[in-house]
């Protein structure tokens, strides 16, 4: 999801009984569900895992206002302009949120932001596709955003505290986000002319196999996913959210008026879901990678931010000391 | 921006309540602190009065302590007014 293939550092999960008596002590509070705070003992492992989660969420947020800052000076509107600029600012919010809660765990926000840069740390393989046309800011607020949702609201029962009430947050605000990103698609469908039609479609085309991608591989492929559901890190398998989100997506599709490329899918009665085509994982892997259509453009956009965003940095911290100074100065 | 110090943030939500921690953000001092904490958790009237502090300031109870410190309340129910069982006619009170 917007965090997709988190490595836990382990093989395998433990069994209480292999567990030292603060292992066993540690579980069996997560087992009772009672969260995690950032004073209390925890193994190492689920510390490490936690900040690598976290830090991979929060690179997601603030990566994923680039491709929305793409149309921010050619929004249609000028209503339009100020609800994606309040959409982005959201991101950004979100994204320090959870710093914050990384921060709490010990983990150094320069230093994690340093790696991403580095490319040692990733974040979500969605946000390295362009952004082409204006129907592209619906379907990210849709699918995008609505599949961070179904992610998003199972995280708020995690273990970490601080990692919960940050996702407490967010959800609040997600909901507006998919909300105008419909509303976006809806209006062109409905009052668009032929054209600006074609485009929400061309965009769904575009957007629904990388919305998929978001979920992360199959639970087949996912070594670490036993760990983290045990630590209560993740709550459902990519698999589950997966089926949850399309289940969810598809009526809302058929309301628009729009078709997703993919063949194989359909309602299966039997099953109570829907039946969708195998994913392309070779992309996946490969965006992942550094291989995406955007992966260097988003990386140099972060790193120009923060070098040409120094001066502005040492300026404020040098202003604040001398109105330190001035201050005890008058008081002396 | 960790070379600018922690602040841990506090919001008034409603005028008559306390002011409850939210979270925290980095600033160079007191004052951007207000302005950041305003930017980042007030931004849906989320408040209607903000205080900021530094994050070092903060002593905090340490979780081993737990019990020496919170076990010894658990046995006084004396403290609580149900412990006092009163007759029918004045049990409202």
């Amino acid at each position: 999801m917007y965090a997709q293939l988190v490595d836990t550092g382990t093989t395998g999960v433990k069994s209480l009984q292999e567990m030292s008596a603060e292992e066993r002590a540690f579980q069996e509070k997560i087992d009772a569900e009672i969260k995690i705070e950032a004073k209390n003992w925890m193994p190492e492992a689920y510390r490490r895992t936690l900040i690598r989660q976290i830090s991979q969420h929060a690179h997601s947020e603030i990566v994923g206002m680039l491709p929305e800052g793409n149309w921010v000076t050619r929004a249609p509107t000028f209503k339009r302009k100020l609800q994606l600029m309040a959409k982005i600012q959201d991101e950004a919010g979100h994204g320090l949120y959870l710093y914050s809660a990384m921060e709490t765990l010990g983990a150094d926000r320069d230093d994690e932001i340093e790696r991403l840069h580095r490319g040692e740390v990733k974040y979500s393989s969605i946000f390295n596709y362009p952004t082409l046309n204006w129907a592209d800011m619906g379907t990210i607020g849709w699918l995008v955003d609505g599949a961070a949702i179904v992610n998003q609201v199972a995280l708020q029962r995690t273990s970490y505290g601080p990692y919960s009430r940050a996702m407490i947050r967010i959800c609040k605000e997600e909901s507006f986000h998919q909300r105008q990103g419909y509303e976006i698609l809806l209006t062109m469908m409905r009052e668009g002319t032929d054209e600006q039609k074609a485009m929400v479609q061309d965009s769904i085309n575009r957007f629904w196999w990388p919305s998929l991608m978001m979920f992360g591989p199959h639970d087949s492929d996912s070594p670490h996913t036993g760990q983290s559901m045990a630590w209560k890190i993740k709550r459902h398998t990519n698999d589950e959210l997966r089926q949850r989100f399309i289940d969810q997506t598809i009526p809302q599709l058929e309301f628009l008026g729009c078709t997703v490329p993919d063949p194989d899918l359909k309602w299966n009665e039997a099953r109570g879901h829907y039946d969708f085509g195998e994913i392309q994982w070779e992309e996946f892997y490969q965006v992942l990678k550094g291989n995406g259509p955007c992966n260097r453009e988003r990386l140099r956009t972060r790193k120009n931010a923060l070098d040409e965003g120094a001066w502005v940095r040492e300026a404020a911290m040098v202003y604040a000391k001398k109105q330190q100074q001035k201050q005890q100065q008058n008081a002396a | 921006m960790s070379d600018w110090p922690l602040y841990e943030v506090f919001v008034r939500s409603k005028h008559g309540l306390n002011h409850k921690h939210v979270g925290s953000v980095h600033a160079a001092d007191a004052q951007m602190a207000i302005e950041n904490a305003r930017d980042l958790y007030t931004r849906r009237n989320e408040g209607v009065s903000l205080w900021v502090v530094p994050s070092n300031a903060i002593t905090a109870s340490a979780p081993d302590e737990k019990e020496p410190l919170f076990d010894p309340s658990q046995d006084k129910v004396y403290r609580h007014p149900t412990f006092y069982k009163l007759p029918a006619e004045v049990d409202n009170m």
